[in-house]
């Protein structure tokens, strides 16, 4: 399912948060969304799954405006994982997992079992179905989050830094379980080079715009990070794999 | 920890619950043994004729008591379910139907009617009506502040309802300061704590036809309360609108707080308590929670009742003493097996 999000405005107040963003997501591509704390990224997310309603702007999945949807409906072709990934609420992974079938109607408690098993076959969280969600620890709490998203069925995957918090391990197991999904992904990503390796296309989006868009190393060049994040970049070849990593350290002070 | 099957509790809480009823007519201050009770029940059921002898007892049982018994398990499930209910609504874990300030609104408007003689038209109506009234206007008042450009927040919810209610509470300890007869201040003060003491067949219907449909409202909307639970982001991308989902919480458990609070005052303990001791027992899934809550709510206020009738007699403690005393040791000791994680281990 192809996404598009269509002159996206959003305003809090007087302040706006977002202006403009126009962009896609190709049928079953992952495309990541990076840009320094407070530009935006989480803002267009939740437009994206409805949390959010924009200013102004669209946001169309195969050609229909989310809005126009109802919330259910709309549920069941994106699915999402937001910042917030607790609850007061000592629910079983069983129990969270299960919550991913919720826009669906006509289900069956059998057929609930089924996709959501399925769900945490994928992500290798069958053993803990039993388990508090609130006493996993965070990586495993993101795969618990990722079977709910697949439990939903949905065609579109919205990331909102999946990998926050997560060692280093956690981070690249959680982005190649979104990658094998098939879905069509849309991620807010802060690792640049975690970014430039797992996404098909890249948008850099500073203070509320989009600044530059394509793929990985066409759009993390050292003069618009520079720009965006006041870091200089330093791009190297990996020794073994050869793929470009990025190193970074602080500009110097302008003269 | 352990899980308990839900089906199997419920059921042997329904039978609890018969059991407790038949309990509670049966014990009384006035002597009146359970043989006789069942006779009266019985005869009261089946239209068969007593002996002039017995009427002052059969008029206990069927007047007094039963409609009294009534009344706490009708109460007890309501408050057990609108705790439920709130403490999702605002993910809070020291949230009780009192924290939305509705029951201290109700408060001011049944002491104006004791103290001062306010609806004095309305005869005996005059409590019920003009607490339920003063809970709506409570709510109303809550509603209008908490209200924001993003929709009734969890935190301005509890916010507001606190700080009103401190203002309604007040205004009540005025009143009751001000009040010169003795006898007044005292009921008013026994009402603040709420009891079952006035407790009359004309209260049941509506009560217990609001707590009812209340508590089918919820259980209807039990898995998107679980999704609500878990956040608003979380519950808008599982295709439930939280700030939606929050008005309509918001209007049923301001109803079921007002009807409950008009015939019985602030209960309290049972609406913060029982739901987390039913969470400890059957798991946070709402679907469960809510199956179990109201039943085991309603036990503990018939049981409670009953105490409160028998322990000082023939004065009565309030009742929200005794599910205090009830309720305290039990939760502390489920809180120590562990494993319950609401708010965090």
């Amino acid at each position: 399912m192809r996404l598009d999000v269509d002159g996206v405005t959003v305003d809090a107040g007087a302040v706006r948060l977002v202006e403009d963003i126009r962009l896609t997501v190709d049928s079953g591509t992952v495309v990541g969304l990076v840009g320094p704390n407070g530009s935006g990224k989480s803002t267009l997310l939740r437009c994206v799954y409805r949390a959010l309603r924009p200013a102004g702007g669209v946001v169309r999945l195969d050609g229909q405006d989310v809005r126009a949807m109802d919330a259910r409906t709309a549920a069941r072709a994106v699915a999402a994982l937001p910042q917030e990934s607790s609850s007061e609420f000592d629910f079983t992974v069983a129990e969270v997992v299960g919550m991913g079938r919720l826009p669906h109607l006509d289900r069956t408690a059998a057929g609930d079992r089924a996709v959501c098993a399925a769900a945490m076959e994928r992500t290798g969280v069958a053993h803990l179905a039993g388990r508090g969600f609130l006493a996993l620890s965070g990586g495993e709490r993101q795969r618990v989050l990722i079977a709910r998203a697949l439990a939903q069925q949905p065609r579109v995957l919205v990331l909102d830094e999946p990998t926050n918090h997560l060692d280093i391990a956690h981070q690249l197991d959680v982005l190649s379980l979104v990658r094998d999904s098939g879905l069509t992904v849309l991620t807010a990503l802060h690792d640049l080079n975690l970014a430039a390796a797992h996404c098909d296309r890249l948008h850099v989006i500073a203070e509320g715009r989009v600044v530059a868009s394509g793929p990985p190393h066409e759009v993390l060049r050292p003069d618009l990070l520079a720009e965006v994040f006041g870091v200089r970049a330093h791009p190297v070849r990996h020794p073994e794999t050869g793929a470009v990593q990025l190193l970074f350290d602080l500009l110097p002070p302008a003269p | 920890m352990r899980r308990i099957p839900v089906v199997p509790l419920a059921v042997a809480l329904v039978l609890l619950l018969c059991l407790s009823l038949l309990c509670g007519v049966g014990l009384g201050a006035s002597g009146i043994g359970p043989g006789q009770v069942v006779r009266f029940l019985w005869d009261g059921v089946t239209g068969g004729t007593i002996p002039a002898g017995d009427v002052a007892a059969y008029t206990i049982v069927w007047e007094i008591r039963l409609p009294r018994v009534v009344l706490a398990a009708v109460v007890g499930g309501g408050l057990a379910a609108v705790g439920v209910a709130v403490q999702a609504m605002v993910r809070n874990a020291l949230a009780d139907p009192f924290v939305l300030g509705i029951s201290s609104g109700a408060a001011v408007g049944a002491n104006a009617v004791i103290l001062l003689g306010a609806f004095a038209g309305l005869g005996v109506w005059a409590l019920s009506v003009s607490a339920f009234v003063s809970a709506l206007a409570a709510m109303a008042l809550v509603y209008a502040v908490a209200r924001s450009s993003h929709g009734l927040t969890p935190l301005r919810l509890v916010l507001t309802g606190t700080a009103l209610a401190y203002g309604f509470e007040a205004l009540t300890t005025v009143m009751v300061f001000g009040a010169a007869r003795g006898e007044a201040a005292r009921s008013a003060m026994m009402w603040l704590l709420g009891s079952l003491g006035g407790a009359t067949w004309a209260q049941v219907p509506l009560a217990a036809v609001v707590v009812l449909a209340g508590w089918v409202w919820l259980a209807r909307r039990a898995e998107a309360l679980d999704a609500l639970a878990m956040g608003d982001e979380t519950s808008a991308a599982l295709g439930v609108r939280p700030e939606r989902l929050r008005r309509e919480l918001f209007l049923v458990t301001a109803a079921v707080t007002g009807t409950v609070v008009a015939v019985s005052g602030a209960i309290g303990f049972v609406g913060l308590m029982v739901p987390h001791v039913v969470r400890m027992l059957v798991g946070a899934g709402h679907r469960r929670v809510l199956a179990v809550a109201p039943l085991a709510g309603a036990v503990l206020l018939v049981w409670a009742d009953v105490l409160s009738r028998l322990m000082p007699a023939p004065a009565e403690l309030p009742v929200g003493v005794i599910t205090a005393v009830l309720g305290v040791p039990a939760f502390l000791v489920l809180m120590r097996r562990g494993g319950y994680a609401f708010g965090g281990r």
